[in-house]
C-alpha cells in the first residue's frame, strides 16, 4: 500500500526526522490560513498523488503569496495529474501539502527497500540526488552505495559513516545522518516498510540534512498489524474496478485489450494473457479469482470484467484443483444468469472432474464455449473479439 | 529416488485441526502421507483424523517422531511456528500459508539458514513425490510417478506443467512449489542442486515468472552446475510494466527482471524455454527424445 508525502512526512515527523513545517488542505479556500500559520514569505506547494515525476508535471510550485497558494490549490483539487510515473489518465488530486520554503545546498539520494536478493533491507545512497537516479545507477554506479542492514543487528553507526563518505557529508552532517539512519530502520521495521524513499535527501544553506520529499510502500501482508497505517489508506489512487475487486478478495488490474480474462491462481493468470497475445488477441485484464473459485467470486469477477466496456469476449481459464471443475460449472452457469452476460464466454476447465464440468456446461442453453485445451480455447476468444 | 520427500517421511501439521489443515491432512493420508501427527496449541491430548495432537513440537518430536512439517497457521502466526519447527529440529519445513509480512521472513530465513534446513514457501502449494507422498494443496490426481522434476514459483501454472507431463505420459520424480513471496524459503538453485543430484530425474521443468531476478540467477547456476536438461517457460510476458512508487526497486534490479531479460539470459544460459504455456510439454518431448 502506497502512502502520500504528506502521511509519509508524518511518519518521518513521528521518528525525528527533520521535515519542513507543512499542513495538508483539501479546500482552496483554506490555503490562507495555511500559508499564514505557517509563516514566512514563500511557500512551496505539493499535489499529493501516489506517483513520483510530479515537478516535472507542474504538480509542484514555488509561490511568493497565500492567493497564488490558492489558485495553485484551485487548479489541482479534483483533476487529475499526469506524470511519466502515472498512466494516460493520471491521479486524482484530493489534496495539497503547503510546506515552508527550504533553500537548499545540495540534493541528496537515499532510500530503503526489501532485496530478494541479499534478503536483507538495503540502503541506498547518493551523491547524486534529485535527478533521474536511475541514469547514474546504470552510467556511474561508483556514485551509489548499497549497504545491507542485518536484520537482527539493525542499523550500525559503522554503516551510517560508510553512507555518509559516499553522500560526502561532513562531520557534523555525519553525526546527524547516523542518528537519522537508525531512525528510518526503526521507522521500515516497526511499520512494515517495503519501500521508503527520500528524494532529494537536502542539504540546506544552514549546513543541515533535510528530507524534501517522503515515498513510502507499506507491506499489505502486515497491514493487520499496522492499524493506522491501514487508516491512510486512500482508494481514490486506485483504478475503481481495481479497489472493487481488492474489496472481493480479487486480484485485478485493467489493461487496454478486448479479452476479458477470468483465472484462478495469478502466474496461470499471466500465462494465459500471454497465451492470448500468442495467438494474436489483446487481454482486457488480469484477474485472479483465487484457489477457491465459488459461485459468489465468479459472480463478483464477471461483474468487474463486464464494467469494462471494451471487453467483447470474456475467457473463463480454471485449473481445478482441490475444487471440483463439477462444481465450477455449476458456479459458472448461475453466476452467468445472475450476472445476465450476454457476451459470449468461452470456459476453459481442466483438474478434477474437467469432463463433467464440460458436460454440464454445453448442456446449458447459454451461449458457453466449453474448451478443455487452453491453446484452442485461447485461439476461440481470439477469434471471437475480432 | 526423488526428492525432499518420500514414503517414509514422517510429517506433522503444524496448525492441524483448522478447516484447511483438515480437509488437506485428511487427503494426503489417502494418498499414503505419512502423517504421524499435528500441533494445535490448546488441544493437545485430542485425536484428529485419528492422530494425535500435540500442544508443542517439542511433545510431538518426543512422542511421534516427525521429520518434516507441514504449516497451514494464519499468517499472523507462521514466523513463530516455522521457527518453532526449526529450532526443535525438523530438517523439512513446508509453509503453505499466504500473507506472511516480508520482514517476518527475513528474520525467519536468517535463523534456518543459519540451521541449515530446508524451507519451502510460504505462500506455495507445497511439494510432491507421486506415488509416496504429499506435503501441500495440489490436486494428487494429475501427478503420476515418472522423471521430470518441476520447480515453480506459481501454483496453478505448477498444475499446468504437471498435467502436460503427465498426459504426454513422462510423469514426475517431484514437484515442489517455492511460492511467490520476495523472500522465499528455498531458491530455484536450492532445488535444482536437488534434482540435478537425484538419479530418477532425466530432466527439469523450472516454472517462472516476471519480477525479480530469481530466473536470471537460475539460469547462470545452471549453465555452471546442471548436467541434466532443464526446459522452462516464463509468465508474465505480456504483463505491463505497472504503475511505480519511486526508482528504488528499479534500481535495485538494476531493470532486469522482464520476461524479455530472463527468457534471454535462460537461452543464453542453455535451457529450453517454452514460447508458449501450452507447450511446456512438448518441449519437454523435443528435448528428451533428441
Amino acid at each position: 500500500m502506497n502512502l502520500h508525502e504528506f502521511q509519509g512526512k508524518e511518519l518521518f515527523a513521528q521518528y525525528g526526522l527533520p521535515v519542513s513545517n507543512s499542513k495538508v488542505i483539501y479546500e482552496a479556500e483554506d490555503a490562507l490560513k495555511a500559508c499564514r500559520d505557517i509563516g514566512g514569505t514563500k511557500w512551496v506547494v505539493k499535489a499529493q498523488v501516489h506517483a513520483g515525476g510530479r515537478g516535472k508535471a507542474g504538480g509542484v510550485e514555488l509561490v511568493d503569496t497565500p492567493e497564488d497558494a490558492i489558485s495553485f490549490s484551485k487548479k489541482w483539487l479534483g483533476k487529475r495529474l499526469v506524470t511519466y510515473q502515472t498512466d494516460e489518465k493520471g491521479q486524482l488530486v484530493n489534496s495539497i501539502l503547503i510546506e515552508e520554503c527550504t533553500d537548499i545546498a545540495e540534493e541528496l539520494y537515499l532510500s530503503a527497500v526489501v532485496d530478494r536478493d541479499t534478503q536483507r533491507v538495503v540502503f541506498i545512497g547518493s551523491s547524486e540526488g534529485g535527478v533521474n537516479i536511475e541514469e547514474v545507477a546504470k552510467n556511474s554506479p561508483e556514485k551509489i552505495i548499497y549497504e545491507p542492514i542485518d536484520p537482527l543487528c539493525g542499523a550500525q553507526g559503522f554503516q551510517a559513516r560508510k553512507i555518509a563518505k559516499v553522500l560526502k557529508l561532513n562531520n557534523e552532517q555525519t553525526k546527524q545522518f547516523t542518528s537519522m539512519l537508525k531512525n528510518l530502520m526503526k521507522l521500515f521495521i516497526e511499520k512494515d516498510l517495503s519501500l521508503l524513499e527520500i528524494n532529494p535527501l537536502v542539504i540546506t544553506s544552514g549546513g543541515l540534512l533535510h528530507c524534501l520529499d517522503a515515498k513510502i510502500n507499506i507491506d499489505s501482508n502486515a497491514l493487520y498489524r499496522q492499524p493506522e497505517i491501514a487508516e491512510m489508506h486512500d482508494p481514490s489512487q486506485e483504478d475503481s474496478r481495481e479497489s472493487e475487486a481488492a474489496k472481493n478478495d480479487l486480484s485485478y488490474v485493467s489493461l487496454d485489450g478486448n479479452i476479458g480474462c477470468m483465472v484462478n491462481g495469478a502466474g496461470l493468470a499471466m500465462g494465459t494473457m500471454d497465451t492470448i497475445k500468442y495467438f494474436g488477441g489483446n487481454p482486457a485484464n488480469f484477474l485472479d479469482v483465487g484457489g477457491t473459485a465459488t459461485q459468489e467470486r465468479v459472480s463478483k469477477a464477471f461483474k468487474i470484467i463486464l464494467d469494462d466496456p471494451d471487453v467483447k469476449v470474456v475467457l473463463v481459464n480454471i485449473f481445478g484443483g482441490i475444487v471440483r471443475c463439477d462444481l465450477i460449472a455449476e458456479g459458472v452457469l448461475a453466476a452467468i444468469e445472475e450476472v445476465g452476460v450476454e457476451l459470449p464466454v468461452v470456459v476453459r476447465l481442466e483438474g478434477n472432474n474437467a469432463d463433467l464440468g464440460s458436460e454440464i456446461l454445453s448442456k446449458a442453453n447459454i451461449k458457453i464455449e466449453s474448451i478443455n485445451n487452453l491453446g484452442d480455447a485461447a485461439k476461440k476468444a481470439v477469434e471471437l473479439a475480432k | 529416488m526423488s526428492i525432499l520427500v518420500n514414503k517414509d517421511t514422517r510429517v506433522i501439521v503444524q496448525g492441524f485441526t483448522g478447516s484447511q489443515a483438515t480437509l488437506h491432512s485428511e487427503q494426503a493420508i489417502d494418498y499414503g502421507t505419512n502423517i504421524v501427527g499435528g500441533i494445535t496449541p490448546g488441544k493437545g491430548g485430542q485425536t484428529h483424523l485419528g492422530k494425535p495432537v500435540f500442544d508443542t513440537m517439542d511433545e510431538a518430536i518426543k512422542s511421534v517422531q516427525p521429520n518434516a512439517s507441514l504449516i497451514f497457521v494464519p499468517a499472523p502466526f507462521c514466523k513463530d511456528s516455522i521457527l518453532e519447527a526449526a529450532e526443535s529440529g525438523i530438517e523439512l519445513i513446508v509453509c503453505i500459508t499466504e500473507g506472511v509480512p516480508t520482514l517476518d521472513m527475513l528474520d525467519v530465513k536468517k535463523r534456518v539458514d543459519e540451521l541449515g534446513l530446508s524451507l519451502i514457501g510460504p505462500n506455495c502449494p507445497g511439494l510432491i513425490t507421486p506415488g509416496e507422498a504429499k506435503l501441500g494443496i495440489m490436486p494428487a490426481s494429475i501427478h503420476m510417478k515418472g522423471s521430470i522434476g518441476i520447480i515453480s514459483r506459481s501454483g496453478t501454472l505448477t498444475y499446468e506443467a504437471v498435467k502436460q507431463t503427465t498426459d504426454l505420459g513422462f510423469g514426475q520424480s517431484s514437484c515442489v512449489g517455492i511460492g511467490g513471496d520476495p523472500i522465499p524459503g528455498s531458491s530455484f538453485i536450492d532445488i535444482l542442486e536437488l534434482f540435478e543430484n537425484d538419479p530418477q530425474t532425466e530432466a527439469i521443468v523450472m516454472v517462472g515468472e516476471i519480477g525479480g531476478t530469481a530466473e536470471e540467477n537460475a539460469a547462470e547456476y545452471i549453465k555452471n552446475n546442471v548436467s541434466k536438461p532443464v526446459i522452462s517457460y516464463i509468465a508474465g510476458q505480456t504483463a505491463p510494466a505497472g504503475k511505480r512508487m519511486g526508482h528504488a526497486g528499479a534500481i535495485i534490479s538494476g531493470g532486469k527482471g522482464t520476461a524479455a531479460d530472463k527468457i534471454s539470459k535462460l537461452k543464453e544460459c542453455g535451457v529450453h524455454v517454452a514460447d508458449n504455456l501450452t507447450e511446456i510439454g512438448s518441449t519437454v518431448a523435443k528435448v528428451i527424445n533428441k
